[in-house]
């Protein structure tokens, strides 16, 4: 037999980006513990386009844990109380019944609400169009094993790859600071050849994009890695400061 | 159209006659016996070959037949012929060209990329919140590149002859064989661009193999490659918009095509945030918007992936092409609950060392479905390594139309597992004792977390259970040689047009369509087409074209919004995903399919009178954005059936029961159906029509597929 909790959800509704918000709760009866915390949110709009109001807006697509568009703050947690998942990976296995789930959208000055729990994280995409990139045309480049890059270099670079943009990191940080998303870009780059001929420039470019939209900086606390659904490790930051002092001294 | 075919029938007559009159003229001047003879094989043979021609050119002159200007010239050859001989627009006019790309996944994001670089003005559309979001980035396993890095014996020609053997012999030679020609440039691309491919100890890339194919010609990043190639993409993209290049739209949709004088000169758009309604010029319209999986409403695609683009240019005059050829794949996690929203897949990757079993036992089957008995319990002579017995050859690497059948004769003959019976085993057991539990880990980890977090199972001790699921979709728009739609200036790349798959698409080979078009081939083809468009100025959006194409879609939404009914949109796909999946799914029968034809537009009448959206068009709404898709799901699912029921034989995905051997494989009907379903629109409730594109095989013998020895 299918096992099931009732729940009370706890969830914050905004009708836009100057509307001003707060907490509605809701009940919900019968929720599989199979299903997905987003699944279970599903259920809920059904629910509430069945009593004619408004669903909840929320950001999710591939449900699979990669695409980085879902981002829910869960008591308390980017992405809630499990490790190393996304949002839509989290399963309602993990609550227990009876209880009150607290939803919010990301915490983040840089990440304003455009309804209920949808953000907008379009500082991401500006801090990448600022250097996050090696400056490549399409076409004319050398073949693929031309440079040998060593298996530790390219798995490392291949960790630091793995951060899918969520927000999480800024969401989770004290300062509200940027630093591992930046610094998992600027690191995979750095630890290959194609990347290091940019590598200063890169650094610079990006750190300042961070700052100028308003992100905060980073002193180490450590929040962002411990949320990071992807694991994206601490060092990445320590490379990317310095890199940054690097380029600072060849100025 | 009509007076053309005369004139060719009566050229092609005339012609005949002199051949015939000047051989009966040759005939009566000699009188040898054998030099008659030999006269009159000349008249036949000549007879036969005029025929032929006039059959062909009649064919090509009129309406019921699309040509796809394929460039002279053997097959190796072709591409480059083309590219010596096509037109180009010099650097000064470029930045005078304005060219729309709907879509950022790797083919529209590799397309908006390389065209900016290239100095067009490009302006790029995508529904999610960054470009970085699109569905490419959940592909896991790999992509194809004939590098032959393995020494396995791999060349291009190979790459050519498995991907069009693997798609049954319905794919077009010409633009598979420049699909594996590109192959090469781009692994070499993303390795540039910084993309961290697996490599080997020394320092090179490492490949591992795919279904369809004995050699090793996947590269891979960890189960992460669409995420890679995708994030290079996003990041030559980046850089463009950087350079102003690009003009980036996020969380845009695009709602209609707009057509000035049969040429497509931009789109309608609707902003998903504040819902206001858009219009945008350019010179030429790309859209690589994806595949249609969604109609089946669970699939492995994305919850916001549609074939609403497709729709709005097949409604405009592009052609949808094959579609009922939609891909089935056998390795997803199986669908466990009511409330499930999607399914997920679990790479391809994993056959290379998984195996595949059901019990050999029905009566084990019965008590693991009960829960009296654990898989782990069943010895190794009780189980059915069903592939590896049925395909020798290939054992669980077949390809995934052949695996996904296999699947269902297991389930339907009651060997089936899980307490629905609707699952078979993919067991590491077997490898982690050969390689190691490390190994297995370091090969694919991401996979056996994500397959943990999900069904909460740990399949390092228990085997996987897996069962077929939609998961791509071959058909889409026709477009010609050049990406070309049969609406000029609209062009159509990725998945969301129907070339290079045939009936059945091989694994980790849409990565490489997706980027071969978006890097290498539409940069190219469609400057043949803007060269003449150099001195066609900037168009005003209040031209009545675009007035019109937006009244028209403002009359749909408040049509839509109006209604006010009881019923969810999702409630209602759901039932047009069952529909499908019941009937036009796995397995089609003309009655079946029949079926659906009927329930589809019960369906369709139960959406347009009973569906609820809550809240303003004028406001950032999900209903309304999911009530506009599922719309045009159910055109698609219509096409779909109609589809499947025209093609009366078996071939790569589509599976008609009626066409097949007596060992259950799929029988083709090559006389009759070795041709591309071209279906043009005819108007709102009218069927539409057939128009065929004949697939003429000059260089690769056509056979049955055997991946048995």
């Amino acid at each position: 037999m299918e096992k099931t909790i009732n729940i009370k959800v706890r969830v914050w509704r905004q009708a836009g980006p100057k509307a001003k918000g707060a907490f509605e709760t809701y009940e919900l009866n019968n929720v599989s513990i199979d299903s997905s915390f987003l699944e279970m949110l599903d259920v809920l709009n059904e629910q509430l386009i069945h009593e004619r109001k408004e669903p909840i807006v929320f950001d999710h697509d591939c449900r699979e844990g990669i695409c980085g568009m879902c981002s829910l703050y869960i008591n308390g947690h980017p992405h809630g109380p499990d490790s190393s998942v996304t949002t839509c990976q989290l399963h309602m296995r993990k609550f227990k019944d009876g209880e009150t789930i607290t939803v919010e959208p990301w915490r983040s000055h840089a990440f304003p609400v455009i309804k209920d729990l949808m953000v907008d994280r379009r500082a991401y995409d500006k801090i990448m169009q600022a250097g996050g990139y090696v400056s490549v045309n399409t076409g004319g480049v050398p073949d693929a094993n031309a440079i040998p890059i060593s298996k530790l270099k390219a798995d490392e670079a291949m960790d630091a790859a793995s951060c899918i943009g969520c927000g999480a990191c800024a969401a989770a940080c004290k300062n509200g600071s940027a630093m591992l998303f930046v610094a998992a870009k600027v690191s995979q780059l750095a630890l290959l050849p194609q990347g290091q001929v940019e590598g200063a420039a890169r650094a610079k470019a990006m750190l300042s994009k961070m700052d100028e939209l308003g992100f905060g900086n980073c002193t180490n606390t450590g929040a962002c890695a411990a949320e990071c659904p992807k694991n994206i490790s601490l060092s990445h930051i320590a490379r990317l400061n310095r890199e940054y002092i690097c380029a600072k001294f060849k100025d | 159209m009509a007076k053309k075919k005369e004139d060719v029938v009566d050229t092609a007559k005339a012609v005949t006659n002199k051949v015939v009159k000047a051989v009966k003229e040759k005939v009566a001047q000699v009188t040898n016996d054998d030099v008659t003879k030999e006269a009159v094989e000349a008249v036949k043979d000549a007879t036969e070959k005029v025929a032929k021609a006039v059959k062909q050119a009649v064919e090509t002159m009129t309406e019921d037949y699309v040509t796809a200007k394929i460039p002279e010239g053997p097959l190796a050859d072709k591409w480059n012929n083309y590219k010596a001989h096509q037109k180009l627009v010099n650097p000064a006019n470029k930045r005078r060209l304005d060219v729309i790309v709907v879509g950022t996944g790797l083919a529209g994001a590799s397309a908006a990329a390389s065209l900016g670089e290239l100095g067009f003005n490009v302006l790029n559309f995508c529904i999610q919140d960054s470009p970085r979001r699109a569905h490419s980035i959940a592909a896991q396993g790999g992509i194809n590149a004939a590098k032959n890095y393995q020494n396995d014996g791999d060349s291009v020609y190979r790459l050519f002859y498995d991907t069009i053997k693997g798609g049954d012999y319905r794919a077009r030679e010409a633009n598979v064989y420049r699909l594996a020609e590109v192959s090469n440039s781009i692994i070499d691309q993303c390795v540039a661009q910084g993309v961290p491919f697996a490599r080997e100890y020394g320092g090179l890339l490492d490949n591992r193999s795919f279904g369809g194919a004995q050699v090793s010609r996947t590269f891979y990043a960890k189960g992460q490659t669409g995420q890679q190639l995708l994030l290079g993409a996003y990041s030559a993209l980046s850089r463009q918009i950087h350079k102003g290049t690009v003009k980036m739209y996020t969380r845009y949709e695009m709602l209609d095509v707009v057509v000035v004088d049969g040429r497509a000169r931009g789109i309608i758009t609707r902003n998903l945030v504040t819902g206001k309604i858009e219009r945008f010029f350019a010179h030429a319209v790309v859209v690589g918007t994806g595949g249609y999986g969604n109609t089946f409403f669970l699939s492995t695609n994305a919850m916001a992936s549609n074939g609403s683009a497709a729709v709005q240019m097949y409604k405009k005059g592009a052609y949808f092409a094959n579609p009922c050829f939609a891909q089935i794949h056998p390795t997803c996690i199986p669908v466990h609950g009511e409330f499930q929203s999607k399914l997920t897949l679990m790479s391809e990757s994993l056959r290379n060392d998984g195996r595949i079993w059901v019990p050999k036992k029905k009566e084990d089957a019965e008590a693991i479905r009960a829960g009296k008995k654990k898989p782990t319990e069943i010895p190794d002579e009780d189980r059915d390594f069903y592939l590896e017995r049925r395909y020798p050859a290939f054992g669980n690497l077949v390809p995934r139309d052949v695996a996904s059948r296999a699947a269902k004769e297991r389930c339907d003959a009651g060997f089936g597992v899980n307490n629905t019976g609707l699952a078979v085993y993919l067991d590491f057991k077997y490898a982690i004792e050969r390689l190691g539990r490390d190994v297995v880990e370091a090969r694919y980890g991401n996979l056996f977390q994500m397959y943990d977090k999900i069904v909460d199972e740990n399949p390092y001790e228990t085997p996987m259970m897996i069962f077929p699921a939609i998961h791509y979709t071959m058909g889409g728009i026709w477009v010609d040689y050049e990406l070309q739609t049969s609406v000029k200036g609209l062009f159509c790349i990725g998945e969301a047009n129907f070339s290079d798959h045939g009936a059945n698409r091989l694994g980790a080979s849409a990565l490489m369509q997706g980027l071969a078009d978006g890097y290498f081939v539409l940069p190219y083809t469609i400057q043949n087409y803007l060269a003449d468009q150099i001195q066609v100025p900037r168009m005003s959006t209040e031209l009545k074209e675009f007035v019109e194409a937006e009244k028209a879609i403002n009359d749909k939404i408040d049509k839509l919004m109006s209604i006010q009914g009881t019923r969810s949109v999702d409630s209602i796909h759901r039932e047009l995903g069952l529909v499908m999946w019941d009937f036009v799914g796995m397995a089609r029968t003309a009655e079946g399919l029949r079926t659906a034809l009927k329930r589809i537009l019960e369906v369709k009448k139960i959406f347009w009178t009973e569906v609820f959206i809550p809240g303003s068009r004028n406001d950032l709404n999900v209903e309304l954005e999911k009530a506009l898709r599922l719309a045009d799901f159910l055109e698609i699912g219509e096409l779909m059936a109609r589809d499947g029921l025209n093609r009366e034989e078996s071939c790569g995905g589509h599976f008609r029961e009626e066409y097949q051997t007596p060992e259950g494989e799929a029988l083709r009907q090559d006389d009759k159906f070795s041709y591309v379903s071209c279906w043009k629109y005819q108007g709102e409730g009218q069927e539409p029509k057939l128009l065929k594109e004949k697939l003429e095989y000059e260089f690769v013998a056509r056979q049955t597929r055997n991946y048995k020895a």
